[in-house]
């Protein structure tokens, strides 16, 4: 792959398309829906050349399930879709996280709930961290909030996956999904990551592989879902990935992830010019949400503000890992219009 | 409309039905572990017939008469005959069918119900040197997963697709399914499948034979010898399809499920001769002569 170092301007859907194929990733199965469309739409033109295929299914139940059987493999393989296409992937993403495949898959937000509309939203962050399918489970989730992120972290989430066999989703929105930006196509370097021996390959010179979620023997599931759980405190312990503006000398701390935490940037830039010590804390990856980084903060700063496109979901988490003496605020903005920076600093003032 | 449970009346036809029974339980009880191409003095002693290389040597967990480990074994025929053994992937479906990885000696992933062919696409896709099947049984296929199916086999995707149809959920304990035949009593039918309610047994052969993405499509049944060599036929043909890239291979078999019927091996052996085969026809349906890209 060239290492093209020029800035070019693309769109954030693509950024996530390139990222996908210098990570390595040759299979895409997807379904048409909007605003995601300009990733199958890319990854259709660039796959066949590189030997890679390319499926658009009947439906998101079929892509994750064609992204299912391709990940038995060993191959590196990827899905995107929007909110309702999310929904009926969560069969299979649970089924994958069961088996202990890797996986990416991307949302690119719309709003809901139903058919909502096809504007920008926040709305499905419980979806995303909480598991979303049946079961016990969870899924790393990374919230870019530029395009250059669109890009690099659809690189890492294909090494994160591939670390801990489990599915991995890229969190983004129709704003950041269909805005341009400037990207430096800069391939990262990849994880040392541990040799794929689970992988389906035909059972030649060894035993058979199995790839299941069923256990059906006394204690085996239990034995199971425990060894699911140790996985994902060790996420917990070394994947968290966030990014403090401000958080040294401030007194008061607005949280916010992806789209919301630009606008909210400007907000806490609007709020230093005016004198009033504000922080901006943004979490990277929704789950391992970065509990430990926000009680530290929360150590100094007993005020924060979290910023949504919903009416109140990230801020269980920001309330969960603050210290029990801070306050958290919540202004939330339900999808259909995105708040102006200025309406965010009115908040801020309200009490601060 | 017929009930499940007919009566037997006519003692020739009993005879006929307990003798293929009876070979039928020959050909599952047979010890395939014992190697008896022994060598007597001098007297060498050729091997005709042995449990096939790629099943395990357990017993299946199938109820009693019925044709799931018929099935099975088909498959495994057909994969020792090409030698496919170590590149074969099987994808196991929900419903009996799912301990699959139990019984062959071959990678094996389990798909989510319905799902099984998607499944199987995304294993084909990504490594297209690999021998791919599954087994689906009539739920998995004719309902949930229907749409999967069928675009699985208008793409063309070259893989193979056993359709295990006994016309009944087994593994639920006994519910209507896709092509529970009408008037049968199931326990979500107890007065009897009844188109009104119902609608109509799907007959998933000929629905797939129309798609132009399908290169095999047969019915067969394996209720008696006589159809049970036709059905290792089309099985192995099947193989034979995917072996040499003709596309997408689909073989319907006919089963019984003596448990959730509520007959005897017996009695459901000669149900499926008398009340499923005269519905869902027995042949081949399709059969591509070249392939579609040449």
């Amino acid at each position: 792959m060239d290492q093209n170092l020029e800035k070019i301007l693309v769109r954030g859907n693509e950024a996530v398309a390139m990222g996908a194929i210098d990570a390595g990733c040759r299979l895409f199965f997807g379904y048409p829906i909007t605003p995601q469309n300009e990733i199958p739409e890319y990854l259709s033109k660039h796959l066949p050349p590189l030997g890679g295929e390319f499926i658009q299914a009947e439906s998101e139940i079929a892509s994750i399930n064609l992204l299912l059987g391709a990940s038995a493999t060993g191959a590196r393989a990827m899905s995107s879709s929007s909110s309702p296409g999310i929904s009926l992937m969560q069969e299979g993403i649970s089924y994958m996280a069961g088996s202990e495949l890797p996986a990416v898959i991307v949302n690119i937000s719309r709003s809901g709930p139903g058919l909502g509309g096809i504007s920008a939203s926040q709305g499905d962050y419980f979806q995303a961290t909480r598991g979303g399918g049946h079961g016990d489970y969870r899924m790393i989730v990374l919230a870019p909030s530029t395009v250059q992120e669109m890009y690099d972290l659809t690189c890492l989430a294909f090494d994160l996956s591939d670390k801990y066999r489990n599915p991995a989703m890229i969190l983004g929105d129709a704003l950041i999904g269909q805005m341009k930006e400037p990207l430096i196509r800069r391939k990262p370097q990849q994880m040392d990551l541990p040799p794929k021996d689970w992988k389906l390959t035909g059972a030649k010179g060894r035993k058979p592989n199995k790839i299941k979620s069923l256990y059906l023997q006394e204690g085996e599931l239990t034995e199971h879902n425990w060894k699911l759980y140790q996985k994902y405190e060790k996420m917990k312990e070394e994947e968290v990935r966030f990014e403090t503006v401000n958080t040294e000398d401030a007194r008061f701390v607005i949280a916010a992830f992806g789209s919301m935490a630009r606008v909210s940037k400007t907000a806490m830039e609007l709020a230093r010019e005016e004198g009033m010590k504000v922080g901006l804390f943004r979490p990277i990856t929704l789950f391992p949400y970065p509990e430990k980084a926000l009680y530290d903060i929360s150590t100094r700063v007993k005020q924060f503000l979290t910023v949504e496109l919903n009416t109140g979901q990230m801020v269980e988490d920001v309330r969960l890992s603050v210290g029990r003496d801070a306050q958290v605020f919540f202004y939330g903005k339900p999808p259909g219009a995105l708040p102006p920076p200025e309406e965010i600093l009115e908040e801020i003032k309200k009490y601060y | 409309m017929s009930n499940a449970k007919v009566q037997i009346s006519n003692q020739a036809q009993i005879s006929k039905h307990k003798w293929a029974a009876f070979l039928i339980f020959r050909h599952l009880s047979f010890p395939w572990h014992l190697d008896f191409a022994f060598e007597l003095e001098g007297l060498k002693m050729e091997l005709v017939f042995k449990r096939p290389e790629c099943l395990i040597d357990v017993p299946f967990h199938f109820c009693p008469g019925c044709h799931h480990g018929i099935a099975h074994r088909l498959v495994a025929e057909a994969i020792d005959y090409f030698k496919i053994r170590e590149k074969t992937i099987g994808v196991a479906s929900v419903g009996c069918s799912v301990f699959m990885y139990d019984y062959f000696n071959i990678d094996v992933l389990e798909a989510p119900h319905g799902r099984a062919s998607a499944v199987a696409s995304g294993v084909k896709r990504a490594r297209k040197d690999l021998i791919v099947f599954t087994i689906q049984g009539d739920g998995d296929l004719g309902a949930i997963g229907i749409g999967e199916g069928i675009h699985t086999a208008n793409r063309g995707e070259n893989i193979t697709l056993i359709f295990a149809n006994n016309g009944i959920y087994g593994m639920t304990g006994g519910q209507m399914a896709p092509t529970t035949l009408l008037g049968q009593k199931t326990t979500t039918s107890p007065y009897g499948r009844d188109f009104t309610y119902d609608g109509y047994p799907i007959r998933m052969a000929e629905m797939m034979a129309t798609l132009e993405g399908s290169a095999f499509v047969a019915r067969v049944a394996v209720n008696n010898p006589a159809n049970l060599m036709k059905a290792k036929k089309a099985v192995r043909k099947a193989f034979q399809m995917q072996v040499e890239e003709m596309g997408f291979s689909f073989v319907e078999i006919l089963m019984s499920c003596p448990t959730n019927w509520g007959l005897s091996s017996l009695e459901a052996n000669r149900r499926v001769e008398e009340e499923m085969i005269p519905y869902f026809p027995l042949g081949i349906l399709k059969e591509r002569k070249m392939a579609d890209y040449l």
